[in-house]
């Protein structure tokens, strides 16, 4: 069985955002280092390392997920999506993005690729999720800068939107 | 606020799980979701030498109902219990328990096992183990065996889990006609760790009432079938048998009182149910 | 006076719209530049550090050989180290004391860094962290503010002779007399607790050093005051001109906290220098928690003299406040920010004020949103709900009874401050309208009716911005200050530059954290030259080599509408005079007839023949021959702004600390669940007049942002340390930030009386909430529980504690556990239980004192030595379920009563943390035969776990210690694992 010691670096093989990605890392290295580090998507942000913020929230495989709870040797097979994903093309925003712009759904920006990675699952997910599932699933996430309810109206406003087949 | 090294192996087989666990014993993790480890690994309260992924094989991720129970493999993310098919009609204490656990985030990654290996004292799932009277079932290479979930806890993230031996799946017992069930929690914020966690369990039998986040491993009480007026006096007998701590959320008093608070509150909902499903 | 005018542009279209911020679509799509974020020089090293876990102690030694010796590791330093490179920093007051930003002697709070590591990456730098061996001597920790001053208290900085660092007293008008004639006399006495505005970002550094030029190059998420450059210029020794600081182009969230970035950034360039190339500090989550910086608790007594019909005539202020192990520079400055504003919304002529400043072992403090205000106003608006109460008068009317009379602005309070423009009692009633207060009152007594537990509370507040750069030389006696020099004004500076194509990039030395300040910079250029947002380009972030900045420069005191906009507004302006004269001459008219919109530059007169602007705008650079006489050029305007209003304190210690006074009433409803005691707010209205309003979306995103944070305050956080000095809310399962579902949607009302002092007339609005809202939810809890007493943050457990009644007691007699014996100070877990054993007594007893006997009853026990006949060391390895870790024991026996019982005395210290105690072992024989082996214990227990674990600490030590007395049990033939004994015996472990 493959045993992958300590002191070395060894290859994880894993999609990221749509394309397969390998890394030379050691098993300890966390996902959050990986991505930003190792590949330089430096959307996920890291806010505190013990899985409580939800500032580095990614889709694992299509749930959200904390990347700073993944260990670099679990990633093998992980099909990741990350915050670089989200806008069709450079230039344009997704329907999710522009709903955060116009309900100014953010301060600092550094919660936000999490609060967006959370809610663009959900919304795949759920695409009539409730006020009340909405807001349970942002528990997850902390923010200090809007108070929360500029959030909540953009994601709303972005359910609402895809419901009528925006993109 | 990063892990020490550590070896990772990544079995293809159960029985390669079983090996690795006994080449390394105590020196040993075994890895599902992460959610609890991980954060230990992180602050470096855990310095594991070997990590053992349990979490890879298909094998171990299926919840089986078989002969009045949920049988759920090491590997089932806790949201996989949470969106199995009609879950609340098998099992409604699961239902209500499992949405008080962390957060979607976690719950997407974390395991059930996990949790029960953990043996967190607030946590929600060994508290419905113990309430349902749930099994654990362990296996080491050489031999398998069940425990019942009141003798599985020990303390305080202590069970009676050997160093070889993997937690290979949990039974819940699936909902007996005729009974009801009820949860609540109190916790500082929304998926807060539980200062005082209660599950009542009512049926023709009698009530139990199982207290978790109070005492070091959550406590399970039989209350019989016995009339109402003698309640508030039981929970009082329970809230002060249950050694409560002081913590920086709460005081060892307030989690006597929430406890028979809540305690008579959520005997009385399963009580209800329980009358409404016999009706 | 030039900045009295109106400066908006002829268009004035953009100003007080609620446009899309510029910064938002880099934010969404994951390409914000943070400083973990900008690229790096490969060769860059990472810095971890070796932090205190105990809380006061002597630090004997340092081992860092095997540290050193870790492949990866480039450098490690301790405080000596450091202190020989550097200087100590600057304190604010007048005190024998250092202040270096590493440990040397000894340790004052945990979390304090005491050795620094350099490696390759941070994982190793953290392996090598582990490797570190720092030898203490305990001290007796000094945790609460007033046991710091009694007599006798163990003292933190033995050059000062005592805990308190600065005391002043200050009297204005004539208090002695006003208390004498009062009718009543009120008091309260209020703690204010530990908390802070808690970044999502934490911090971070990357350090260079360039030894050919003496230089350090240093980026920070450092949010000002720039006033720090020069404390760490200082400290590192080098003239301002060789300290490039720089701050990256995003940050993720201040609110103050990012001020106390600077002892690092220190750290960092002695890491650099050192090491000999670029080093790199992201600090992590509980480095954050335990030693960023906090807010200020506060010991407060405050007595108001009042007069029959509830004027109050005077304030008796006495304030204790609680700066930590350090006075860090800019503090004691949240004792004296709101100096000027201790009247608070109310006309009251006679003040007396005694401030006391101590030490205590704690987390230094520093900026933190509301900077002193928080303290202020829960004591102030808790005593006007007080008085209120006591005099029979409604709340409301108490309050409109004493507020600053409208017509009376500029009005000068008592102890200086010039409140420059309100309508305090319109707004109170507009909002009391607007708000459905006669509805919320309704709601209240219906409630009430029912028997639920409901309350209304209120506050008024007066929110202070733009810092008066003198005031904090309050502090200092008005002699000190005449020797020291005056300090005063509050410089903004702005500039503006057109590039050949025409297009505009505004500078300023703003340093925002999320608020969106170069929206609002291109609202207000866009205005006054006539363009889109779009053509204009706002840089805010700075860097201290190349840009126009002032120690005023950065992001605090919600500077930035009032000074900063209104700066660059002026340099705009300026720029735009200039432009107008040149087109004058093209168009062969007057320049006052020239008109700027819609990207044209015109004579009002004859719209159509107007010359683009990109045009005109780049005539200085194509052709500057061709300027008008007097011109000079037209492609960079820079103004420097100071408001005369801000002078520096006079004699009579009277001082304007700040040059805006916003004005807040808020009220609320909340209801308390009779059950668990949980606080619920129901309804929450905030009236803002914060002048001009420059972009309404962002100025309500500073309201909720600021009511965040204070319902955090209210209910959920504070930084807990236990009587010894653990830090026990080190994480954020502990420090509890409030979550979508803990916040309430509130109601923001606006009342606009623009500031005549300011150029745009806007005031700052970002900090309001944190001052009004914990005041205002604990009147409505004090309303609803009629109860007097209340203390931040407010939980379910305290709520129960005082709705509860005495607990019911228990039915039966319940063993109390044995009372311990810990040393003041000292958190201790006690316990006691017993298991038989088959073995005969004197076996049992000799077994005690064998050597062997540790080694085999200690899981992972090695290395057992028997120094004396009762002394023994050992290693051992200890834990519960992953959470284990190798420890040094110590172990003793004394009391020794032959084959009756002994005392076992033992310590351990590891990585994770150190625990002590006692054990006493009672030996009886049974009747069958065998021993009953009794055992009590009183336990401490430290350090890292105190810090994360907290919830989990006691529970573990408890199956620890079992499991070493089941060891025990076991080896003297008590079970051989047979589960059904194992299980008795955990029972009996259970703690009684």
């Amino acid at each position: 069985m493959p045993v992958l010691n300590a002191t070395s670096r060894h290859e994880v093989t894993f999609r990221v955002n749509g394309t397969e990605r390998t890394v030379r890392v050691e098993n300890r290295m966390l996902l959050s280092d990986v991505l930003r580090h190792e590949i330089g998507l430096t959307g996920t942000h890291v806010g505190c390392e013990h899985g409580v913020c939800g500032a580095c929230t990614v889709q694992i495989d299509g749930a959200p997920a904390r990347a700073c709870l993944v260990l670099a040797a679990q990633a093998e097979g992980m099909n990741i999506r990350t915050v670089e994903a989200l806008a069709a093309e450079t230039g344009r925003l997704s329907v999710l993005q522009q709903a955060f712009r116009d309900h100014h759904g953010l301060q600092c920006g550094f919660c936000t690729s999490g609060i967006l990675m959370t809610l663009d699952a959900l919304l795949a997910a759920e695409p009539d999720a409730s006020e009340g599932v909405i807001r349970d699933a942002l528990s997850g996430n902390l923010c200090r800068c809007t108070g929360y309810e500029p959030i909540v109206r953009a994601a709303l406003a972005a359910r609402d939107t895809l419901r009528k087949g925006g993109n | 606020m990063k892990p020490a090294r550590f070896s990772f192996v990544r079995p293809q087989s159960r029985q390669e799980i079983l090996d690795a666990l006994t080449e390394h014993g105590s020196d040993a993790s075994v890895i599902a979701g992460g959610q609890t480890l991980v954060p230990m690994l992180n602050m470096r309260l855990a310095r594991p030498k070997v990590l053992i992924d349990a979490a890879r094989l298909p094998d171990l991720a299926r919840i089986e109902e078989e002969k009045g129970e949920l049988r759920i493999g090491c590997a089932v993310r806790q949201a996989q219990l949470e969106q199995l098919p009609n879950l609340v009609s098998k099992q409604p204490l699961l239902a209500r328990a499992i949405p008080f656990i962390g957060h979607v985030q976690t719950r997407a990654r974390g395991t059930v096992c996990g949790s029960i290996a953990h043996a967190d004292p607030s946590a929600e799932l060994p508290l419905c183990l113990i309430a349902l009277q749930g099994k654990v079932h362990l296996r080491t290479r050489r031999k398998a065996r069940t425990v019942r979930a009141e003798d599985f806890f020990l303390g305080m993230m202590s069970t009676g889990r050997e160093p070889d031996e993997l937690i290979e799946a949990v039974s819940y017992p699936t909902a007996a006609p005729g009974t009801g069930f009820a949860f609540q929690e109190i916790g500082r914020r929304h998926g807060d760790f539980a200062i005082v966690a209660v599950a009542a369990v009512a049926s023709g039998d009698g009530v139990s009432l199982t207290v978790g986040g109070v005492d070091d491993v959550a406590r399970r009480f039989d209350l019989g079938a016995g009339r109402d007026d003698g309640l508030d006096d039981a929970l009082n007998d329970i809230a002060w048998s249950l050694n409560a701590r002081d913590d920086l959320h709460a005081s060892a008093a307030y989690r006597r009182e929430i406890t028979r608070r809540l305690g008579s509150h959520v005997i009385h909902q399963a009580k209800a149910e329980a009358a409404r499903c016999q009706s | 006076m030039l900045h009295t005018t109106s400066l908006v542009g002829d268009a004035g279209t953009l100003v007080g719209q609620c446009v899309a911020r510029v910064e938002d679509a880099t934010l969404l799509t994951g390409n914000g530049r943070y400083l973990d974020d900008l690229p790096q020089r490969k060769d860059t090293r990472h810095i971890a550090f070796l932090r205190a876990d105990q809380a006061h102690a002597k630090i004997i030694s340092i081992d860092t050989k095997d540290a050193r010796a870790l492949p990866g590791v480039v450098a490690v330093l301790t405080g000596d180290d450091v202190a020989a490179l550097t200087r100590s920093m600057t304190v604010g007051v007048k005190a024998d004391v250092e202040a270096w930003p590493m440990a040397r002697d000894r340790v004052r709070y945990v979390g304090e860094p005491v050795a620094m590591v350099v490696a390759v990456d941070r994982y190793v730098a953290e392996d090598a962290v582990d490797l570190i061996r720092v030898e203490y001597e305990t001290m007796p920790a000094v945790v609460d503010p007033m046991a710091a001053l009694a007599p006798g208290a163990e003292v933190l900085h033995p050059s000062l002779g005592g805990n308190l660092i600065s005391e002043r007293s200050f009297r204005y008008g004539d208090p002695e007399l006003a208390f004498s004639e009062a009718t009543h006399r009120v008091s309260i006495s209020v703690v204010y607790p530990r908390n802070s505005c808690t970044p999502m970002e934490c911090y971070g550094v990357v350090a260079e050093y360039l030894p050919s030029e003496d230089m350090f190059d240093i980026a920070a998420n450092f949010q000002g005051p720039f006033s720090i450059h020069t404390v760490i210029a200082r400290s590192l020794g080098v003239p301002g001109n060789r300290l490039r600081l720089r701050t990256p182009p995003d940050s993720g969230g201040s609110f103050g906290v990012k001020q106390g970035v600077f002892p690092y950034v220190i750290l960092a360039g002695v890491a650099a220098k050192v090491a000999g190339c670029p080093v790199k500090w992201i600090e992590d989550r509980l480095e954050h928690l335990s030693a960023s910086v906090s807010a200020t608790n506060r010991v407060t007594t405050l007595s108001a003299a009042v007069d029959g019909t509830g004027r109050i005539q005077a304030l008796d202020w006495d304030q204790v406040e609680d700066c930590g192990a350090h006075l860090r520079a800019p503090e004691p400055a949240t004792l004296y920010r709101m100096h000027g504003n201790m009247t608070g919304a109310y006309a009251i002529r006679n003040v007396s004020i005694r401030n006391r400043v101590v030490l205590t072992n704690k987390t230094p403090t520093g900026l933190n949103r509301g900077f002193g205000g928080p303290q202020v106003y829960f004591a102030l608006e808790r005593l006007v709900h007080k008085i209120a109460l006591e005099l029979g008068i409604d709340r409301l009317e108490l309050i409109r009874r004493n507020l600053v009379p409208t017509g009376d602005f500029p009005y000068r309070t008592a102890t200086g401050a010039l409140l420059d423009s309100g309508d305090y009692s319109k707004a109170l009633d507009t909002a009391a309208h607007a708000g459905k207060l006669d509805k919320l009152l309704a709601v209240r007594d219906a409630a009430r009716a029912e028997g639920r537990l409901y309350g209304i509370g209120y506050c008024v507040a007066v929110e202070p911005s733009v810092s008066n750069m003198g005031y904090i030389t309050t502090v200092l006696t008005s002699d000190q200050r005449a020797k020291a020099g005056p300090k005063n004004g509050a410089q903004a500076v702005g500039t503006i530059t057109v590039d050949p194509m025409g297009t505009v990039t505004v500078k300023t030395a703003s340093v925002p954290q999320g608020q969106g300040h170069r929206t609002v910079l291109a609202q207000v250029v866009g205005d006054i030259l006539g363009l889109p947002m779009g053509d204009i380009r706002a840089i805010v972030d700075v860097d201290t080599s190349r840009d126009p900045w002032s120690i005023a420069a950065g992001n605090y005191s919600s500077r930035f509408a009032a000074a900063v906009a209104g700066a660059v507004s002026l340099a705009a302006q300026q720029l735009r005079g200039k432009l107008a004269e040149m087109a004058a001459q093209q168009l062969g008219c007057g320049p006052e007839a020239i008109t700027f919109a819609g990207g044209k530059v015109f004579d009002r007169a004859n719209p159509a023949a107007g010359i683009p602007f990109g045009r005109l705008a780049g005539t200085s650079h194509w052709a500057p021959g061709t300027l008008p006489e007097g011109i000079g050029q037209a492609i960079s305007e820079t103004v420097f702004w100071s408001p005369p209003e801000l002078t520096a304190p006079n004699e009579k210690d009277e001082v304007n600390s700040s040059l805006c006074h916003g004005f807040i009433f808020d009220f609320c409803g909340v209801e308390i669940d009779r059950l668990t005691g949980q606080v619920r707010i129901d309804r929450y209205v905030s009236m803002h007049d914060c002048g001009r309003i420059l972009h309404p979306g962002m100025v309500d995103g500073q309201v909720r942002g600021a009511f965040l944070q204070a319902v955090g305050a209210a209910l959920y956080e504070e930084f807990v340390y236990a009587e010894d000095g653990s830090f026990e809310s080190g994480t954020l399962a502990d420090y509890l930030i409030p979550t979508v579902m803990e916040t309430p949607d509130i109601q923001i009302l606006h009342f606009e009386t623009p500031s005549p002092f300011t150029p745009l007339g806007a005031k700052g609005v970002a900090e309001g909430n944190c001052m009004s809202t914990p005041v205002c939810i604990a009147n409505a809890v004090a309303d609803a529980l009629s109860c007097e007493n209340i203390t931040l943050p407010i939980t379910p457990s305290k709520v129960l504690a005082m709705i509860g009644g005495e607990e019911r007691p228990p039915s039966k007699p319940i063993a109390k556990p044995v009372k311990a014996k810990a040393k003041p100070g000292e958190r201790a877990l006690t316990g006691e239980g017993e298991a038989d054993v088959s073995s005969p007594r004197e076996a049992v007893w000799h077994m005690l004192l064998e050597a062997e006997t540790l080694a085999a009853i200690i899981p992972g026990a090695h290395g057992v030595q028997k120094l004396s006949p009762d002394h023994f060391t050992a290693t051992v390895t200890l834990g519960v379920g992953p959470v284990k870790d190798k420890y040094e024991a110590d172990v003793r026996l004394s009391d020794i009563d032959h084959l009756n019982s002994v005392t076992l005395t033992g310590a351990v210290t590891g990585r994770l943390g150190a625990g002590g105690g006692s054990g006493v072992i009672r030996l009886s024989d049974l009747p069958g035969g065998g021993t009953r082996l009794h055992y009590s214990y009183v336990a401490t227990v430290g350090g890292k776990v105190a810090s994360v674990g907290g919830r989990l600490l006691d529970g573990a030590a408890r199956v620890i210690i079992g499991q070493f007395f089941q060891s025990l049990a076991r080896h003297a033939g008590g079970g051989t694992g047979r589960p059904s004994f194992l299980k008795r015996i955990f029972l009996l472990f259970r703690g009684r």
